[in-house]
């Protein structure tokens, strides 16, 4: 086998240039960021243009009806109990009317009302302002509408805290794992130094399984595709009067409250 | 030239030791941070930036405010300002990199930092800050370092600085309107999301860095052979005065909307730091304190004969820096945060282990302020009085 040295530089150029285009191209991929909704979906998956939930308050009546919600999503996604709020990691929680519905406080509203507790998460907000904030793009928008975090790219700055009207967001202070009563092999633990917070349940999603609260709330949780005018969460929006948080701040929640009404309605 | 920050007398070396031994312990207690996380801070779910953002935020200011010296030596030729550029130049060097630290051990996962590079969100405000304080801070070293080079050889500075140094004014504003947006930009944030933050903070800047410039030459005035001379000093304390009525008027501007409109968002935050919201108070002292200050301060700095004595001068300054220090270096960040989206009152109050780290990072921007300093007075030694051949 002969090679002269000028063969040789041509196809030692012409190799450099194929690795070179070879990692500028795997370099524009990565940099693209593949979503998880981009590859091959598995053939019963549930998939969306927008998912949206839909609250529908009445059909919570006891504080065992809440409870099993959140200790539902809770214990799945191995979210800690730190017992103590300066380090609380929360996904889904409570909290009263004039808390939820800030700027909407009316003192003559029935008593019921002002005590209830409303199921509280992440809206997965249209123009999510925790996503334009990140500097690492560690939070991000999926396709089909979902807010994502990327435990293995945040950095920790909690700029993306700072940046959510709605308290969504939980920082890890500590190490989570000593607080988890029964860990769930199925979804990761996080580490310190991490944000976390509710994710529409995707990796469920894509086993074709509803959410663990929706499946827990025995139909006090819709889920659906906003965009598909023949879903569920279409009809009962279309029925129903129903309320968003602060969706004056432009943010678009996907997340929605039927407050009155008796369950007959929905 | 660096050599001379090798020799020195007994006291320079006991200031040496005294910071190398602060920035050891908050070394020290980094690391205990490092495996127990951020909790081991006073911050929150609530309060989720504290002490080392708000140092961060005051710290930029400090370090905008060279410009004030620098625009009026190179820009207006006031040559008067020829034994003192150098000092802010110096200092812009030492607090942009207290900047870096503070963010640095605020971070959760700081083996990351690099992702800010790696993924590159040019969206992202934090992006476009670690953008211009890395610019700012290679500008600042090169051009003190090139002048003062060139003013020991006693030659004039070669030309390339020239328009470094006139590409850093607008870098200055920059760095420091880059990092209001920070937090002018947050919906549902009402204490930040005004559009005189920028503004704001470029006033208050301009007053504490230079108050701090004052100190710092009247004091290696008293402990060296450095003397920045008394009119050039007159002329900083000139723009102290204004640039603290400013930030005054701005605050006030702030207070007349969220008090007139009667808006409870923009309240709320007010209401908490001077006066307390649902029997939550622990910063009202601080705020008050801060007020009493600037008022003093204003009072020394407007009033000629109290401006022109140099001891109601030093105090004028002191409090110029302590009453800027609460505002921006403490509530101006937590302000924003209480009450929280839900309107909910979490109060926050830095513990011991944050106040170590914090105080041994400005240790590190003392340190390495004292040996550049150092440098710009050996060089100075070296060649004996007069103006600088540029
Ligand atoms: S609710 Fe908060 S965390 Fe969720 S998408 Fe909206 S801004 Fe982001
Ligand atoms: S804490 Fe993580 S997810 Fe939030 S903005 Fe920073 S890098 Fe992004
Ligand atoms: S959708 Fe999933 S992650 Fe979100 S609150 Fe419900 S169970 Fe938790």
């Amino acid at each position: 086998m002969k090679m002269d040295r000028r063969e040789f530089l041509r196809i030692a150029g012409l190799a450099g240039l194929g690795l070179g285009i070879g990692t500028g191209a795997s370099g524009w991929i990565l940099s693209r960021g593949i979503e998880a909704s981009e590859f091959i979906p598995s053939p019963n998956a549930l998939t969306a243009k927008r998912w949206a939930m839909v609250v529908v308050l009445s059909k919570f009546k006891t504080e065992e009806d809440y409870k099993r919600v959140i200790d539902a999503c809770h214990r799945f996604h191995n979210v800690p109990d730190i017992g103590n709020p300066k380090d609380e990691v929360k996904w889904i929680w409570t909290d009263t009317y004039e808390h939820v519905f800030v700027g909407q406080e009316n003192e003559y509203l029935p008593e019921e009302f002002k005590e209830r507790p409303f199921p509280l998460l992440c809206n997965h907000c249209t123009k999510a302002p925790c996503v334009r904030v990140c500097p690492t793009k560690a939070t991000f928008k999926r396709k089909d509408g979902i807010t994502m975090q990327d435990y293995h790219r945040c950095i920790g700055c909690r700029f993306c805290m700072a940046a959510c009207p709605y308290g969504a967001r939980s920082f890890n202070w500590r190490d989570p794992r000593p607080f988890i009563k029964e860990t769930n092999p199925s979804y990761p633990t996080r580490t310190k130094g991490v944000v976390e917070k509710c994710t529409y349940c995707v990796e469920l999603l894509e086993n074709g399984e509803m959410p663990k609260c929706v499946q827990a709330s025995k139909g006090g949780l819709i889920f659906g595709d906003l965009m598909d005018p023949n879903s569920e969460v279409r009809k009962v929006l279309s029925e129903n009067f129903s309320m968003r948080r602060k969706a004056e701040m432009g943010t678009g929640p996907s997340v929605f409250y039927i407050i009155g009404g008796g369950e007959e309605d929905v | 030239m660096f050599e001379k920050a090798l020799v020195g007398g007994r006291r320079y070396w006991t200031l040496v030791a005294v910071l190398l031994a602060i920035i050891g312990i908050g070394f020290l207690v980094y690391l205990k941070q490092l495996s127990y996380g951020l909790g081991i801070t006073g911050m929150s779910r609530d309060v989720s930036w504290g002490f080392y953002i708000s140092q961060f935020t005051f710290l930029v200011g400090v370090a905008a405010s060279a410009v004030m010296l620098v625009i009026p030596y190179y820009l207006h030729n006031y040559k008067k300002f020829s034994r003192i550029v150098i000092l802010g130049e110096f200092l812009a060097v030492s607090a942009v990199t207290m900047c870096i630290l503070f963010i640095f051990v605020d971070m959760g996962q700081p083996m990351r930092i690099m992702n800010v590079i790696l993924h590159p969100t040019p969206n992202s405000i934090l992006f476009w800050d670690s953008v211009v304080l890395t610019g700012y801070l290679l500008l600042n070293i090169i051009i003190g370092w090139t002048t003062l080079q060139a003013e020991w050889k006693e030659t004039a500075p070669p030309k390339w600085v020239k328009p470094l140094i006139y590409l850093s004014i607008p870098w200055a504003i920059s760095i420091h309107t880059v990092t209001a947006f920070i937090y002018a930009g947050l919906p549902g944030r009402h204490f930040w999301l005004t559009a005189i933050m920028a503004a704001r903070f470029l006033a208050s800047a301009f007053a504490s860095g230079p108050a701090l410039l004052i100190l710092l030459a009247l004091i290696l005035r008293k402990y060296t052979t450095f003397d920045p001379g008394r009119e050039p000093i007159l002329a900083v304390s000139k723009i102290v005065a204004y640039a603290m009525v400013t930030n005054v008027f701005f605050f006030l501007l702030e207070v007349f909307t969220a008090g007139y409109s009667q808006v409870p968002g923009h309240l709320a935050s007010f209401e908490y730091l001077f006066f307390g919201l649902e029997g939550h108070g622990r910063l009202v002292p601080l705020m008050w304190i801060s007020i009493l200050l600037a008022i003093v301060a204003i009072f020394l700095l407007v009033v000629p004969a109290t401006r022109r004595n140099e001891t109601t001068l030093k105090v004028a300054c002191i409090a110029v820096f302590i009453s800027l220090w609460i505002d921006k270096g403490f509530g101006l960040v937590i302000g924003g945060f209480i009450p929280n989206p839900l309107e909910r009152v979490f109060e926050y109050w830095p513990t011991l282990p944050e106040f170590i780290i914090s105080l041994a990072v400005w240790a590190t921007g003392f340190l390495i302020l004292t040996i550049l300093y150092k440098i710009v007075i050996s060089v100075r030694e070296s060649i004996g009085p007069g103006e600088p051949a540029h």
